[in-house]
């Protein structure tokens, strides 16, 4: 699903932000992404949604040459791809509902269509019964639940994470981490930027550690032990 | 989380992890559901802060109803030269040596044209005791050896004549052997027809600057509009959203803001023409004429709305042109 050859991302000023990075995910993998901050998990995320062009090396995701992809494609390869943030960005000029039906509103979907799909990730995170009301309203953990919802809606085939339990207490944390192994538990790829090394362990999931930009550790997962 | 959104979840992702292909025609049906949507909620978006759209819609229309009401203006003047013209005459000056027999004959002949009307003969003494009892010169043309005044024939045209025929007339009579001069009581409409020709010129360079003053209120208003959206725009592209997706909205923001513009120019170039329309009706009786003011046709209503809507249209382009690509996710 997500391959790395050679990589290097350095910005204007100077910094090496990934250095000569080399990695392979599998469809229906799961991995944590762990380090310090600045060791370059946030800029690897970057570069899987093209908000950044590599430096030098290969990238490949879901079988497309980033490298070569002109910048019209660009919003196809983001359709393909969900992503939750650590601060969620829900819009809360509209209503939870409006936020998840979002990227299925830009992939052109029937109206049926959108609300049938927007109605089964909201029941899915077990958020239906707001759907009306405006994100602002909900708690904290609630809000990232929406977020993974808005991720989900349209099936990407891959699912990024950065940070995702940020701002969250460690049992909502571990709901979310719950919450987001269910989805690769039905194919999805999913990607977790996580420093919370605890819940990382209890995951039992593939681990891949980034220092100064390059990776120094990859311990695989523990097949099949859930949280 | 419950029992039943656990089950949920393979039914709800189970046709498995790629995005369902869309047909063309499904393409196009949602190309055109966005235009729609992006129409009917821009509108929403507008309608839902009257008072600062209303603005905006005002200055846009003030900037597009002033060209126009000019423009009535010289359309109106020069409806007034075209009918006040009326019955021009001309001045039809014979050479000395031809005798009255001879000038009455050529006044037979020309009352038959169909451009003249009627015509009289003024004979050189009728002309001399005219020229005595008015000016008062008596004395001195009394000590004249002879009568300097040629004969004359006075021409009465028919209405609606426009000025080239007028001229060929002119020109025909003046080509004749008997004729020295032919005068045309005209000078003071061509005059008005180069003022009114600079008039027109004037209005479209007036209606020039205001067109960009339209493009660059209504380009500075989307700009705020993007600036208010960032993160909107920043959470769309995110999401997949196209350039031509993101655009979409904010077009259709410039285009209500031209299209409401030019409809409230309209009312307030019928505004003008009422308040107008009374005091141009007594000045008019004044001078014994029954002239009406002429408002816009519909012809020139529907080019100004099309035209303030495109204007509109082209400053949201070069607004978002020039704002959206900078607003890129990091």
């Amino acid at each position: 699903m997500i391959q790395f050859l050679n990589v290097s991302k350095r910005y204007p000023g100077g910094f090496d932000a990934l250095n000569n990075l080399s990695l392979n995910i599998d469809a229906g993998e799961m991995v944590f992404l762990t380090g310090h901050s600045g060791a370059g998990k946030s800029t690897l995320l970057k570069l899987i949604m093209l908000m950044e062009r590599a430096t030098r090396g290969q990238m490949v995701v879901g079988g497309q040459n980033l490298n070569k992809m002109p910048r019209r494609q660009i919003p196809f390869l983001r359709r393909q791809i969900g992503v939750v943030f650590q601060n969620h960005q829900l819009l809360f000029d509209r209503t939870v509902f409006d936020n998840v039906a979002l990227p299925l509103m830009i992939a052109g979907f029937e109206p049926r269509d959108i609300g049938r799909r927007v109605r089964a990730a909201l029941d899915k995170v077990g958020l239906l019964s707001k759907e009306k009301l405006n994100p602002i309203a909900l708690s904290g953990g609630e809000q990232q639940r929406v977020g993974i919802a808005r991720a989900v809606v349209n099936k990407p085939p891959l699912l990024l994470a950065d940070e995702p339990t940020g701002n969250l207490d460690p049992e909502l944390s571990a709901e979310i981490m719950k919450l987001l192994q269910q989805f690769n538990d039905v194919g999805v790829t999913v990607l977790i930027a996580s420093h919370d090394l605890a819940l990382i362990e209890r995951m039992g999931k593939r681990k891949l550690t980034l220092e100064g930009g390059q990776l120094v550790a990859d311990v695989p997962g523990l097949g099949g032990e859930a949280a | 989380m419950s029992q039943e959104s656990q089950k949920a979840l393979p039914d709800a992702l189970s046709r498995g992890a790629s995005l369902k292909q869309l047909s063309l025609l499904n393409l196009w049906r949602s190309y055109c559901r966005h235009h729609i949507s992006s129409a009917r909620d821009s509108l929403n978006r507008l309608l839902r802060q009257p008072l600062s759209s209303l603005m905006t819609c005002l200055v846009v229309a003030i900037a597009l109803a002033l060209p126009q009401v000019l423009s009535v203006a010289v359309s109106n003047i020069d409806e007034l030269g075209q009918s006040w013209q009326g019955r021009p005459s001309l001045s039809v000056y014979l050479h000395h040596n031809v005798k009255q027999p001879v000038a009455e004959k050529l006044l037979t002949e020309l009352e038959q044209l169909e451009s003249v009307a009627e015509g009289i003969y003024i004979s050189p003494s009728e002309a001399l005791q005219e020229f005595e009892e008015h000016s008062g010169f008596a004395d001195v043309l009394g000590q004249l050896e002879r009568n300097p005044l040629p004969p004359l024939l006075q021409l009465s045209l028919v209405e609606q004549l426009s000025l080239e025929q007028v001229q060929s007339l002119q020109a025909n009579l003046q080509a004749r052997p008997e004729v020295e001069q032919v005068d045309v009581d005209l000078q003071w409409l061509q005059r008005l027809q180069q003022i009114l020709a600079l008039g027109r010129t004037l209005i479209w360079l007036l209606s020039g600057l205001l067109a960009l003053g339209v493009l660059l209120i209504v380009g500075n208003t989307i700009r705020l509009a993007i600036a208010a959206r960032k993160d909107e725009i920043l959470v769309t592209k995110t999401l997949g959203g196209t350039n031509a997706f993101v655009r979409r909205p904010f077009l259709y923001t410039g285009l209500w803001y031209g299209l409401l513009g030019g409809a409230l120019a309209l009312l307030l170039t019928e505004l003008c023409l009422f308040a107008l329309a009374g005091p141009v009706a007594k000045l008019a009786g004044s001078y014994g004429s029954d002239f009406l003011l002429m408002g816009i046709n519909w012809f020139d209503a529907g080019f100004l709305l099309l035209a303030s809507s495109v204007l509109g249209w082209l400053g949201a382009a070069l607004a978002v042109g020039r704002h959206l690509a900078a607003i890129e996710p990091k």
